[in-house]
């Protein structure tokens, strides 16, 4: 079994996953939100907390798994202090975000889908986020940016993470 | 009077809170709008409305004046003094002056039945809705017969604006007709495509016509509880959501006596979790059950064994929204709009490489030239537009040629494209359309959800073939390959079970045959028909 990272305290994380399983109780198809409530609340949703989930629920760990593993947002460690997602779909290609990806991953020094190793940043893909009549796109730390470009991002990134 | 429409001598001042206008800095705008005047001891109201969809002018903001609203735009924090130096606040001239904003040709070319309200109101306001036609559509729905809710749905002519195309009121009467002890109405607010956008700014700008349409919706086939399935992408469209249906239970639209009726329809919000699949309605469902988003085969129809097994309506954002509008003026009103088949109206969204993008509600019939070129104002870049995708991701590429098409279902299925969800992405001329082709390929291959094996495998293979074309279109033509693509892309078309795979081939045969060079082909051979 992996083992956890450290930001996760095990009884923390056992408490919390209780507690959300307590608060969807009657709620019919609830694994989803379960999944989102634990990951909203501990940044991740540790593998370790699976068999918790699957006795609760009545079903097997293979189904947790093959659930939580399905869906793109769902991720068994928490991402870097700032998160960046670079929108990839048409809209934003039209517009030059893959010379936008390129530039962005030269200077950052990650490749999409990757953390730093000091967990100062995660670089991500995203697939549409619903302004693309103001591409390209990006998601930084859960706020919108329409019309970026690499020098904006760059401050934006420098900026936040004076404040943080 | 509500908040929003006060009387004119009150400076109100209009800074949009939709997603589009936030991301442009509508916040930091409104800000210093309220820190400007406080310095000038000037009292004004900040009203955070929705966005009238003119995005190129976004952050918009609007005055209230005897003439009526006033709007400035594109506003950056700047702008701010100055805007108050010019007397803004009277409605005066400034360089970021766009005039009365219902005489903006954009917009006051448009038709806008859905989106009525959206930029107008406080879309948080229960009572501006309500100052503002709102839930009349529900008042009379709550005086009629079911059978007659569904009579006048199927009247209007509306079909789903998802994509599909399928008539609302022959999904609504086939759930009505089935006997159940619970039935269900799920809204898809998964709106994956690239392009669109026209559901989040349903539900960020006017989120109760959606409410009341549902609402609506569940007295007509006799469903308690509806499920609004939504995207993990939109956190905005989840916050105004959860506001405003929390806003519809207080004030007895929604519970178990809606407006003392003594009917109940209950509804809750649910977060996606970044599958696109999970826009295709069984994927939908199963996700909703808490299962790994994979597409069902059909039959059975959802419509019949539905959400947990139950007879269940399951439509698009802009289908239910429309609904509200429809019981209000009447399906006869509603269907008075468009030509041939589609009737009514249709919310576009003009994106991507253009120059004026944002929401243009038109009746079907428009056409692709007017649309680009009048209300685009040609691309963003200012070269020319090369080719255009309608539809998504699963739409095809349209060249030049086609440009004269009518907005309308038949039309384009003639073309074999799509209106799909009514999203237009435009590129100019530095588009490289076997990269684009590929580019449907690599996404099926990333959101397939791995039932069928033509969507699963086919896709990976699709996009390997195409990186093996473009690397060797400028050694000469290459016929065996383009023969394999099309053989490959003929398996997904008939063999998928559901339209991702079965129609991410609309995209790569479109980018052939019409842009057959970029493929190494030469267009005057027949090699890519």
């Amino acid at each position: 079994m992996a083992t956890l990272p450290q930001r996760f305290d095990p009884e923390q994380c056992q408490a919390v996953t209780r507690e959300v399983l307590a608060a969807h109780r009657d709620q019919p198809g609830a694994l989803l939100p379960i999944l989102h409530d634990i990951q909203d609340r501990l940044g991740a949703v540790p593998p370790e907390m699976l068999p918790l989930i699957a006795e609760d629920l009545c079903l097997s760990r293979a189904e947790v798994h093959g659930v939580v593993s399905f869906y793109h947002d769902f991720r068994a460690s928490p991402p870097g202090r700032q998160h960046l997602k670079l929108c990839q779909a048409e809209a934003c290609q039209s517009m030059g975000v893959k010379a936008l990806t390129a530039e962005l991953q030269s200077k950052l020094g990650l490749e999409l889908g990757e953390t730093r190793e000091d967990g100062s940043l995660t670089f991500e893909a995203v697939y549409c986020l619903g302004n693309c009549a103001c591409a390209p796109n990006a998601m930084l730390n859960g706020e919108l940016h329409g019309r970026v470009d690499a020098e904006g991002l760059l401050a934006l990134l420098a900026e936040q993470e004076t404040q943080a | 009077m509500s908040e929003a429409t006060m009387s004119a001598g009150t400076l109100t001042v209009y800074v949009p809170r939709d997603a589009t206008a936030l991301s442009l800095g509508a916040d930091r705008v409104a800000q210093a709008i309220a820190a400007e005047a406080k310095a000038r001891n000037l009292e004004i109201k900040l009203v955070r409305n929705g966005s009238r969809g003119l995005f190129w002018l976004e952050p918009m903001v609007e005055v209230n004046t005897p003439a009526g609203r006033v709007a400035y735009g594109p506003v950056k924090t700047k702008d701010v003094p100055g805007l108050f130096d010019a007397g803004f606040l009277e409605g005066k001239a400034h360089a970021l002056g766009q005039g009365l904003t219902e005489e903006i040709d954009y917009l006051k070319r448009q038709e806008r039945l859905t989106f009525a309200r959206a930029g107008i109101t406080d879309p948080w306001s229960l009572d501006d809705y309500i100052a503002h036609d709102g839930y009349r559509g529900l008042k009379r729905a709550l005086s009629m017969a079911p059978e007659a809710i569904v009579a006048e749905v199927t009247e209007s002519g509306l079909r789903g604006r998802g994509g599909a195309a399928f008539p609302t009121g022959i999904k609504w009467r086939t759930v009505a007709g089935c006997e159940a002890a619970q039935k269900y109405i799920v809204c898809n607010a998964d709106e994956g495509d690239s392009g669109t956008f026209s559901d989040r700014m349903v539900m960020e700008d006017d989120p109760y016509v959606l409410i009341e349409g549902m609402t609506i919706a569940g007295l007509a086939v006799g469903a308690t509880m509806g499920y609004i399935y939504l995207r993990s992408e939109y956190p905005h469209a989840e916050a105004a959501l959860t506001a405003t249906i929390a806003s519809a239970y207080a004030a007895g639209y929604l519970g178990d006596d809606v407006l003392g009726s003594g009917k109940a329809f209950h509804l809750e919000l649910r977060r996606g979790a970044g599958a696109y699949i999970c826009g295709e309605e069984t994927a939908l469902l199963e996700s909703l059950e808490g299962k790994r988003g994979t597409v069902r085969p059909k039959p059975p129809l959802p419509a019949i064994e539905g959400l947990f097994g139950q007879p269940t309506v399951i439509n698009n954002v802009i289908s239910l929204a429309s609904v509200p509008i429809i019981l209000d003026k009447g399906g006869a009103y509603y269907k008075d709009f468009g030509m041939g088949r589609s009737l009514g109206t249709l919310p576009i969204q003009l994106t991507g490489n253009i120059a004026r993008g944002g929401l243009i509600e038109k009746a079907f019939g428009v056409t692709l030239r007017e649309l680009l070129y009048e209300y685009g104002g040609g691309s963003a870049s200012g070269r020319p537009i090369r080719a255009v995708q309608v539809g998504g991701p699963l739409g095809a590429y349209l060249p030049e040629s086609q440009f004269d098409t009518p907005l309308d279902y038949e039309a384009f299925a003639a073309l074999g494209a799509v209106l799909g969800h009514g999203g237009i992405v435009v590129f100019d001329d530095t588009v490289d359309l076997a990269e684009m082709a590929r580019y449907a390929m690599e996404f099926c291959a990333i959101e397939s959800c791995g039932k069928c094996t033509p969507c699963r495998i086919g896709s990976t293979r699709g996009e390997e073939l195409l990186d093996q074309i473009i690397v060797a279109r400028s050694e000469g033509p290459q016929p065996g390959r383009i023969e394999l693509l099309k053989s490959l892309c003929d398996t997904m078309l008939g063999g998928s079970l559901c339209a991702l795979g079965g129609m991410t081939p609309y995209p790569v045969m479109s980018a052939l045959n019409h842009f057959p060079e970029d493929f190494g082909v030469s267009p005057d051979t027949t090699e890519a028909r």
